[in-house]
């Protein structure tokens, strides 16, 4: 039982931080329609930065909160240099736009910062917490990691909800034109999205570092992960990328604890195969109309 | 029929006089190109003529790589059966992924294709003492008849593969096949409209790519005599991604650029590299991401590859203007073409 238990915290732990990167896919499939690969690249690249600035006597929290705002220029930057030009044409091409992006991100961070494995120090202590006698398997880092996923999508939420600057980003992603003959600044607000995911990758990229081996291609399948819960969740809601990350870690979680590690990624194939057979919309979506 | 295997024939005697005449080590590379060339013409007709992405070509080449590996080390078949084989096993792996894969468009069977690239090597490490470890299961090719030696050996059943490969994709294009998996490609609804079975089009599409993935992992384990999970990363199935939008999405011929780009850039990059003094740090990467800019420069100004850029040449030549103009048809966001080409 208790082993059940360890790898639900785990599980749980796991999947908040595939909500967030999660978040970020959600944001750019609203913003614009296309699914950025390279955003797990770019928060390996914002945390690699990190780790420079912590190496040079930056304080944590200092280098997390800038790391953050370079992840939001990042997203921006990518948005106007490399998503800007394609719009309009085939739906493969940004796709295949990413996937270089992503190539290339993670050559840069190998030729910039080399092979050599390096660890990441967490913001907490990652021995597991204490209840009575024993000990379970959630540190203050995942529950750092829980509080900081769930104030990053409340405010998002907030955002969307209950402001006008989220109002008039809504009204961009939904009808462009429409929005763009009301006055609306729709080019501005699709960076602006495109930033704000950065924002939520460079977060995952922080806090999945501390526990795995740290080097250029450690996204990569935290990517994928986030992209099945995504999938799972719908492609357009917040709250379906929470849920979704969430089923996708603890499912994950009972995958590499009861059929052993290694197995994990078949683990998260079958689990998107399946959901894409029975509820390709994902769970929290709007029907989706077809022009025919 | 006729016209695709005269052009196979002149390429086979050109390449004839190539491989011996040039050095065993050109040789063994131009092995490698004919053997990316098989899987680039798959992936060229999946994604090009059919419309679907993949981004988890690099596992079919493992699984056909693993299955002649196997057959190899522990039965005695005839050496051309373990080859056809490998297209089987791969094809029968490209059933597994094509049936879900008709459900999804665009950037989700990306993401699908992703995930299986991830998750297949994986399985071959979970089992150590089947699939070799990370030592891997060795290959060995027959031995070469007559005096020919063994790279040249070599070299000609991946050419002759490889032309094998493309004259049967040139025909099933050029037939009603053909133009059914354009269709698909072109406007789904429609496709079905006119009676089309979209949904077994697009998995035979995948099961055709994945089959001729199987036939050049088994070609490429051949060239480096082992087959082990390190030899079929992600990255492999990024650069065939790059090496066929390079090459130009649909072609078939094309796809030679492309295989041309995935043997030597490595050996460039090098070279570049110490040309500029980059260190060896950054030489191991610099391919990748040169692959990677690749990608993006080519979406964003050449979407239709090098084939397309010399067929766009060959029409503003003074006098051969004919009646289909217009972008290079067969590629993404070209308009729906009609006549095409290979």
């Amino acid at each position: 039982m208790s082993l059940f238990l360890n790898y639900t915290l785990n599980g749980i732990a796991n999947g908040m931080i595939y909500s967030a990167l999660a978040l970020a896919l959600v944001l750019i499939f609203r913003a614009t329609k296309i699914i950025n690969f390279a955003q797990g690249a770019a928060g390996m690249m914002t945390t690699f930065i990190a780790s420079s600035l912590l190496a040079h006597g930056v304080s944590y929290w200092w280098a997390f909160v800038l790391v953050l705002a370079i992840g939001f220029a990042f997203g921006a930057m990518t948005e106007r240099i490399f998503i800007r030009p394609l719009q309009g044409k085939s739906e493969l091409n940004p796709v295949i736009v990413t996937i270089g992006l992503l190539v290339v991100l993670e050559g840069v961070a190998g030729a910039i910062y080399g092979n050599a494995s390096r660890g990441f120090p967490a913001a907490y202590s990652q021995s597991g917490l204490t209840f009575g006698h024993s000990r379970i398997a959630f540190s203050h880092f995942d529950v750092f990691i829980l509080v900081a996923v769930l104030v990053l999508m409340i405010a998002i939420l907030i955002l969307f909800r209950a402001t006008t600057l989220g109002l008039r980003m809504r009204a961009s992603a939904f009808a462009g034109e429409i929005s763009r003959l009301l006055g609306v600044r729709v080019g501005i607000l699709l960076t602006l999205g495109w930033g704000l995911a950065g924002i939520a990758g460079s977060l995952a990229g922080l806090l999945v570092a501390p526990t795995s081996s740290f080097g250029p291609y450690y996204m990569d399948l935290v990517l994928v992960y986030a992209f099945t819960g995504a999938v799972i969740g719908g492609l357009e809601s917040p709250v379906g990328a929470l849920i979704g990350g969430l089923v996708t870690g603890l499912c994950i979680s009972y995958v590499g604890g009861y059929l052993g590690s290694g197995l994990e990624p078949l683990g998260a194939l079958v689990l998107l195969m399946v959901a894409l057979m029975a509820r390709p919309e994902g769970l929290f979506s709007r029907p989706a109309a077809r022009r025919v | 029929m006729l016209r695709h295997l005269l052009i196979a024939s002149f390429g086979a005697g050109i390449m004839y006089l190539v491989t011996s005449n040039i050095s065993l080590f050109d040789n063994y590379q131009v092995g490698q190109i004919a053997s990316f060339v098989v899987v680039l013409a798959g992936l060229s007709v999946l994604t090009g003529v059919n419309g679907q992405i993949s981004l988890g070509h690099g596992a079919f080449m493992a699984v056909g790589a693993y299955t002649t590996a196997l057959l190899m080390n522990h039965t005695q078949w005839n050496f051309v059966l373990e080859l056809a084989s490998a297209v089987g096993v791969a094809g029968v792996a490209g059933l597994l992924i094509g049936i879900p894969a008709t459900r999804l468009k665009g950037p989700y069977l990306a993401g699908m294709t992703l995930l299986f690239a991830l998750a297949l090597p994986p399985i071959a490490d979970k089992w150590p003492n089947t699939f070799g470890g990370d030592q891997g299961l060795t290959m060995t090719t027959p031995n070469a008849p007559g005096s020919l030696s063994p790279q040249e050996w070599l070299a000609w059943i991946q050419i002759g593969g490889a032309l094998i490969v493309l004259v049967l994709l040139a025909n099933l294009l050029r037939s009603r096949y053909g133009r059914t998996l354009r269709a698909v490609r072109d406007d789904e609804i429609a496709a079905s409209l006119a009676g089309i079975n979209v949904a077994r089009t697009k998995v035979l599409a995948f099961v055709i790519s994945a089959g001729c993935a199987g036939l050049a992992g088994a070609f490429l384990g051949l060239s480096t005599g082992v087959v082990n999970t390190g030899a079929f990363p992600l990255t492999l199935s990024i650069q065939l991604l790059a090496a066929m939008v390079l090459g130009g999405t649909g072609s078939l011929i094309g796809m030679v650029w492309g295989a041309i780009l995935l043997v030597y850039l490595p050996q460039w990059s090098t070279s570049l590299s110490g040309h500029f003094n980059l260190g060896s740090g950054v030489s191991a990467y610099l391919a990748t991401i040169i692959f990677g800019a690749v990608l993006i420069v080519a979406m964003i100004a050449a979407p239709h590859g090098v084939q397309g850029g010399l067929r766009w040449a060959w029409r503003r030549l003074p006098g051969s203007g004919s009646g289909v103009g217009g972008p290079a048809p067969g590629a993404p966001g070209a308009p729906i073409p009609v006549l095409t080409d290979e």
